[in-house]
């Protein structure tokens, strides 16, 4: 009998975890530990030598994490993954990888303005530059391809302005170059979107949004689609030559299609240390079980409060991928059949004052930086998660000073249109 | 049969039948991936025999390196070969000369030959390209799971308690779990430029 490939929703609540052997239980238990014995001396030395697979110590890796690795590597098509304390975090470990200093990344200018943030400030000091490009112009990405470009990144839909990113044709460019793409699939999830199908050679998270979903708990995931030769051009010497850290080993040689996990593990989460809590892999984990109910609840409410956005006096525009009409639409379509996301956002027709009004007025939507979450959450991006661009760069980036970002929960969806009709006549 | 996708069945019964392991390319360099492998199934009760011509004298993990498999004073059930796909033709001619006759060809990671494969399998050998037996016990038992790796199987079942330790068994009930269609397709690219 041929195997057969069980669906989105079973992998949802089984990937990952099995009965625990020894005691049977059922869930995935939290192993609040730091370290593991090991069998004798040559175990110990067989594992520090990546000669066997096991745990060590929690900052490397832990059994609880590891089953919200393979769970989110299962639901992504991934090969592997690595959790992290946060999407940053994540960021960071992937970089660390693939760039040098003097080296360089082609990033989508519709990003999460911590993710500008991070590429333009803190890793300017690691002698990392990026460059970049606009996604609704995918020769802008051709035009910025030097000898020194090691990655393009994108994210798949873009925070804040729920844009929907052309993935292949950015992953025709990457290709071109002979660099990865890596894309930040925070937004959508695999539920909605999987870049990797779509030509994706990594994909990041922050865990901290609609796949933990509940606002209770930080984290971030690196998903290798072990589909890149890291070995091919030796422009990835992480992966491609003798570590000497484990005494010569090759890491895609010895790990072949995970290996950038494992490299972001051994060589990045061992040595700059941002693991994850055990105990919020666990409560992301849970989250991630109902997943795909979450979205379709997420996705039918931003679309009822989209519509109801669009058709009122006071707004003057709707950024809703999912509404027939919008920009993206047809890239919706194409990329996120089951829905266009719960993130987007929209400006009303007395611009920057009525949209401080509006948040201040609203009673069920919560004021706070984040999205992702059961509740509906509402934030004015200019002020604060965008607040350190320019006008003109949080104009591209999808944030200027008269939008208004909303995430939708999975209330019942009458009741936060009411809140906002209440809120936008208050 | 289709050698660009095993199923788990397969390979679950290939590793629980064999005992001995002929390595063709074995390597004492410690961090070797031949190394690295001959070691895991070493500990997990194969009876590994390195076979290596530039290596006869010396021993890998107490084992004498052979010269070549029919050197090899026992029967052996699998030989598992750590060489590029030019060199596999030849070590599939020397296994068809043995008797009794090996039971699996088995050729690691990066490793294929379609017409190699076709002539053992005319013999009566089952094969099995472009995999690493370590990875794929690893994968089976989900020990592999440990290093966050899709081990692209699913459970309900309770698993044998572990031995010696954290050694998972081969023995663990699973089903078919996340598929890796992007890296599959990236392998085969690269085995047909």
């Amino acid at each position: 009998m041929t195997d057969r490939h069980p669906g989105f929703s079973t992998l949802a609540v089984h990937a990952g975890a099995q009965p625990d052997p020894t005691t049977g239980a059922r869930a995935t238990p939290i192993y609040q530990t730091t370290s593991f014995v090991f069998n004798d001396a040559d175990h110990a030395a067989s594992l520090f030598g990546l000669q066997a697979f096991g745990n060590i110590y929690t900052r490397i890796g832990n059994p609880t994490n590891a089953v919200l690795e393979e769970r989110v590597a299962a639901l992504e098509g991934g090969t592997a993954a690595l959790a992290v304390a946060s999407g940053h975090a994540a960021q960071v470990v992937v970089f660390q990888q693939l760039l040098m200093p003097g080296d360089e990344i082609i990033a989508a200018r519709k990003l999460y303005g911590g993710s500008i943030n991070q590429f333009t400030h803190a890793f300017k000091s690691f002698g990392w530059n990026v460059a970049w490009a606009d996604s609704d112009d995918i020769a802008s990405f051709e035009r910025a391809v030097t000898p020194h470009t090691k990655a393009i990144f994108i994210e798949s839909i873009a925070n804040p302005s729920g844009s929907i990113t052309d993935i292949e044709a950015i992953a025709a460019v990457a290709r071109k170059a002979g660099v990865p793409l890596i894309v930040d699939n925070t937004l959508a999830t695999p539920y909605l979107i999987r870049p990797i199908d779509h030509g994706a050679d990594i994909v990041v998270h922050s865990l901290t949004k609609f796949l933990g979903g509940h606002g209770n708990s930080l984290g971030g995931i690196i998903v290798d689609a072990g589909t890149f030769d890291w070995s091919k051009d030796n422009k990835y010497p992480m992966l491609s030559d003798p570590r000497p850290e484990y005494h010569g080993i090759k890491l895609q040689e010895t790990f072949g299609n995970f290996a950038f996990a494992i490299a972001c593990r051994v060589l990045g989460l061992r040595d700059l240390g941002p693991a994850l809590s055990p105990f919020n892999a666990f409560m992301i984990l849970t989250g991630i079980e109902t997943l795909p109910l979450r979205m379709q609840k997420h996705c039918e409410n931003a679309k009822a409060v989209a519509e109801f956005l669009a058709g009122h006096p006071k707004v003057a525009a709707v950024n809703y991928a999912g509404l027939a009409g919008d920009k993206y639409n047809n890239l919706a379509r194409k990329y996120a059949p089951k829905g266009a996301g719960a993130v987007f956002t929209f400006s009303l027709k007395d611009g920057y004052d009525a949209g401080v009004n509006l948040v201040s007025n609203l009673k069920l939507f919560s004021h706070l930086a984040n999205v992702g979450d059961t509740r509906s959450l509402v934030i004015h991006p200019a002020s604060t998660t965008h607040s350190q661009l320019d006008d003109a760069a949080k104009v591209k980036s999808g944030a200027a000073p008269d939008v208004v970002r909303l995430s939708i929960g999975i209330e019942d969806k009458e009741d936060l249109i009411a809140d906002l009709e209440q809120a936008l006549t208050a | 049969m289709n050698h660009d996708a095993y199923d788990d069945n397969y390979i679950r019964a290939i590793l629980n039948s064999v005992k001995s392991i002929a390595m063709v390319g074995a390597s004492p360099v410690n961090v070797r991936p031949s190394y690295f492998a001959f070691k895991y199934l070493a500990q997990r009760g194969y009876d590994m025999i390195p076979v290596n011509p530039g290596h006869v004298g010396k021993s890998l993990l107490g084992k004498p390196f052979v010269a070549s498999l029919g050197d090899i004073d026992r029967p052996i059930d699998m030989i598992d070969i750590f060489r590029n796909s030019s060199h596999i033709m030849p070590v599939v001619d020397e296994a068809l000369k043995l008797s009794p006759l090996p039971k699996v060809i088995w050729m690691q990671l990066g490793a294929r030959d379609d017409a190699a494969a076709e002539k053992a399998e005319a013999a009566g050998m089952k094969v099995v390209m472009n995999r690493c037996p370590k990875i794929e016990y690893g994968r089976l038992s989900s020990e592999i799971s440990w290093m966050g790796v899709n081990s692209r199987t699913l459970s309900s079942k309770r698993a044998p308690i572990p031995t010696q330790g954290m050694r998972l068994s081969l023995n663990r009930m699973s089903v078919g779990g996340g598929e890796t269609a992007a890296s599959d397709r990236a392998a085969k690219n690269k085995s047909e430029p």
